[in-house]
């Protein structure tokens, strides 16, 4: 029990909460816009784990940093913009859409792993690969401070993208013709196409913001807070990120504090098993998962999802 | 006064239905130009042609004597035409500056100013007796101001014509009346108005214009000053028209619907329902008048046992009947016409003989232990089709397939061939033309005559005054007030309907009547 108590008097826990927090909550943001432009993100899982994939190769082949971060962005917009032909253009239902394009990403990231990394011979690669990680900033003066500078601001710059997009991504929302539009194509699409909204472009445009900070929230973790790529490197931290919004009830503000929560579980079962306290690994690993229910179940309820939110858009026939 | 729009041969064609056939229409500067026509008549289809929702297979459309093509909504916008459709194109969780200024460019794009924009709707508010609070969520506001906010998201455009689709079927009548001051004032400032309605007394009271559309086809324009409401009438269905339903005058028997106290659960989960109380007796029309939304298809529903209650108590032909299964009200000799006849009255895929059988296919002489005996039912389903003047090509078309005015009739034949203790008719005429509405109000007479009370609801203020012995006014769940149908104060009941005023015998009333019935039974 003290062991266990101890955790939370170190230093690195809390770093760990901040680093683990940064890639839910950068696809929660992405998320949250296409949300609100009425398109349900359950690809994420899939965009995340293409960024993982493109950041890989995009550091491993040209040894920077910014070639992968690139490379994950362009993956997850791939995702994204398949999704966006099936459940925008098309109208499919979209969680099969997206359940489909989670099992195809997830193929496909290994595929392409082996692709570049085996020089396309298909083998199977043994060893782990290596590749350049991004450096910690330290901003100056702040990075000083005892304690919050170490957690907040000796930090991966994608940390503090991530969290800097909450209050743009309000900012955006509420204070924007852009969110205005997303906003209104969300709730009620018909009427947004009577003063001439384009409700399909809005709907691709979100949906490709959400495919790039996916991407990025992907690459965090093998160029960020890792140097490596496994297989299914996101183990669900794409759908943890969705459950991060609902919990949030579609507001920037509640899907941070989301994905602070299961950031902060999820660090916590890392350090119980670093600190090798005495619960079966099993439990550790799916205690931010049990979260995750918990919070769908509390929160399932009284939600106000966006009205339109799943359902495709035509225009009467003509 | 100068043209400012000019339609010239407008047909529209959906599958199986020509909506506008060779459309002639001219509108003026500064005027209020009525457009008439019946339910169906093609009234919203052409004015959707003007504002690019639908493309028009033929016909052109000119704008201030230039020819233009509109595409979309944008290109009317962007013209100087605004719309007002029949349900609102506003977004419920925005504000009303939000929905007004939504799809415009603002003036620091992309940045909102919504303090600017507060401030011209108020000034535009001013000007046009359009009061709204700008930064009111639509969703917190009734009918009648949202109403205004789509007229004020029009004038913010700049249109110069406004369009309005049945903009009164959802006002109290002094709703109407101010709704009238508005267009007024509009003109005032230049910009001409189209009136989509079915409704005489309203062209006759403030347009200037009346263009009467029927089946698809222009009959005619005509000012004002040369016409009157018979004519129009004519014009519009095509033959000689009743405008008044004749009613017999006839004593109430005893009491078979007894309402007290009753609440109940709306579909989104808010009181729909609250502490209604009311009886109606044989050869009665007890009618339920309100703005559509206020609980009164949820008080027919609750009577009828489709919605729970959740309080008070239904009592019928004596019996208890609070909170009993559909069919075991059917059973006590309820007949029930319920508000959407597609969903809730009819089985659209099945034949015309089997909805007419199917309140009783399982009792004699239509069934036989488990089997059904055609014949019988051949026979029924004939006779009703006769009595009831459906048209059908026979009685084993699908239901889908008939008009609406015929499908409304296989309704009221199945219920009323069964000689109804209770009838529940819950708007028995929406969407109907003038002569389905015709036989309707007929029918409702015949089972008054026949001995059954009857519960009209209704959101059409006419027909509720020209058929009820008695009036309950509904708002917001409550019965604001009962009032004798004979006579009635238009003007009184429109305040109920606004809420704004209760009548002092309004909840006593039926409580004193109980009185009496249980003396005169004694
Ligand atoms: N989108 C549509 N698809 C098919 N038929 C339609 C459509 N809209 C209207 N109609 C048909 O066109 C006719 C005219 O309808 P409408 O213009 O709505 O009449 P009104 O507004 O005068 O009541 C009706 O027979 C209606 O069923
Ligand atoms: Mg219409």
């Amino acid at each position: 029990m003290l062991e266990f108590l101890g955790i939370f008097t170190t230093v690195e826990f809390y770093i760990a909460v901040v680093q683990m927090t940064t890639p839910i909550l950068l696809a929660a943001m992405g998320g949250l816009i296409a949300e609100r432009s009425g398109i349900i993100p359950f690809g994420m899982e899939g965009m995340m784990l293409m960024g993982t994939v493109g950041g890989v190769i995009g550091s491993g082949l040209t040894d920077r940093v910014e070639v992968g971060l690139l490379l994950a962005m362009l993956a997850g917009v791939f995702i994204a913009v398949l999704y966006a032909i099936m459940a925008v253009s098309v109208g499919a239902n979209q969680v099969v859409t997206a359940v489909a394009l989670n099992m195809g990403a997830l193929g496909l990231s290994s595929l392409l792993y082996v692709l570049a990394f085996a020089g396309g011979k298909g083998e199977v690669i043994e060893d782990v690969i290596r590749v350049r990680a991004m450096p910690l900033w330290k901003i100056p003066v702040l990075g000083e401070i005892p304690f919050i500078g170490k957690v907040l601001f000796n930090q991966y710059p994608l940390v503090y993208l991530a969290f800097f997009m909450a209050p743009v991504v309000w900012f955006i929302l509420y204070r924007t013709s852009w969110g205005l539009k997303i906003r209104a194509v969300g709730e009620h699409p018909h009427a947004a196409d009577t003063v001439g909204i384009h409700v399909l472009k809005v709907r691709y445009l979100t949906l490709i913001v959400c495919g790039m900070l996916a991407g990025l929230a992907g690459a965090f973790l093998s160029i960020g807070a890792f140097n490596a790529w496994q297989e299914n490197m996101t183990s669900g931290r794409g759908f943890i990120a969705y459950t991060s919004i609902v919990f949030g009830r579609w507001e920037p503000i509640g899907a941070f504090l989301g994905s602070f929560l299961f950031g902060a579980a999820d660090a916590l079962q890392l350090r119980m098993q670093t600190q090798n306290i005495q619960v079966p690994f099993q439990v550790m690993v799916a205690f931010p998962y049990i979260v995750t229910v918990i919070v769908l179940v509390l929160s399932g309820k009284s939600a106000k999802w966006p009205a339109a939110s799943g359902e495709a858009f035509k225009r009467e026939s003509k | 006064m100068t043209e400012l729009l000019r339609l010239e041969k407008i047909c529209k064609t959906f599958p199986g239905v020509v909506a506008n056939d060779h459309v002639d229409l001219e509108i003026k500067k500064g005027e209020i130009h009525a457009l008439l026509g019946e339910n169906g008549a093609g009234k919203t289809t052409l004015m959707n042609c003007v504002y690019g929702v639908y493309r028009p297979n033929s016909g052109k459309i000119f704008w201030k004597g230039q020819e233009v093509e509109i595409h979309q909504a944008r290109d009317a916008i962007a013209l100087g035409i605004g719309m007002v459709h029949q349900h609102f194109m506003l977004v419920p969780p925005l504000t009303v500056a939000e929905n007004v200024i939504l799809g415009l460019p603002t003036r620091h794009e992309p940045f909102l100013d919504l303090a600017s924009v507060e401030e011209k709707i108020f000034e535009s508010g001013q000007k046009f007796h359009l009061k709204v609070d700008p930064k009111a969520r639509i969703w917190q506001l009734p009918v009648g101001i949202q109403q205004r906010v789509e007229i004020l998201k029009a004038l913010y455009r700049d249109a110069e014509l406004l369009i309005l689709d049945e903009p009164t079927a959802v006002l109290t009548p002094q709703e109407v009346e101010e709704l009238f001051l508005v267009l007024e004032a509009l003109t005032e400032h230049g910009l001409s108005i189209i009136f989509i309605t079915h409704k005489l007394e309203e062209v006759m009271r403030s347009c200037n214009r009346v263009s009467v559309l029927r089946d698809g086809r222009r009959v005619d324009t005509l000012a004002i000053e040369d016409t009157n409401p018979q004519l129009l009438a004519k014009m519009m269905v095509g033959r000689e028209v009743l405008l008044k339903a004749d009613k017999t005058d006839l004593p109430p028997g005893e009491v078979v619907l007894s309402v007290k106290e009753l609440s109940a659960i709306g579909g989104r989960g808010l009181p729909a329902v609250k502490n209604v109380s009311f009886e109606v007796r044989r050869n009665e029309i007890f009618g339920i008048a309100g703005v559509d939304g206020n609980g009164q298809t949820e008080l027919g529903e609750t009577i009828s046992g489709l919605l729970r209650a959740t309080g008070g108590k239904v009592t019928i032909s004596g019996k208890d009947a609070t909170n009993k299964t559909p069919f075991d009200i059917l059973n006590m000799g309820v007949a029930v016409i319920p508000p959407d006849r597609q969903k809730l009255g009819l089985l659209m895929n099945f034949a015309v003989d089997e909805n007419l059988i199917a309140k009783s296919y399982w009792k004699p002489p239509f069934s036989k232990s488990i089997f059904l005996r055609k014949k019988e039912i051949d026979k029924f389903s004939e006779k009703a089709i006769k009595d009831f003047n459906i048209r059908t090509p026979g009685p084993e078309i699908q239901v889908k397939l008939l008009s609406g005015g015929n499908q409304q009739k296989v309704v009221i034949a199945r219920e009323l061939s069964k000689n109804p203790d209770l009838l529940i008719a819950s708007q028995p005429t929406r969407g109907l033309d003038v002569s389905a509405t015709e036989y309707v109000h007929k029918q409702l007479l015949a089972a008054r005559e026949a001995g059954a009370a009857i519960l009209f609801i209704s959101t059409e203020l006419e027909e509720i005054l020209s058929l009820s012995d008695r009036i309950g006014v509904i708002y917001e769940g409550e019965i604001m007030g009962i009032l004798p149908g004979k006579g009635a104060n238009i003007l009184e009941i429109g305040e109920m309907m606004a809420g704004l005023r209760r009548s002092n015998t309004g909840s006593e009333q039926p409580k004193k009547e109980a009185e009496n019935a249980s003396e005169a039974s004694a």
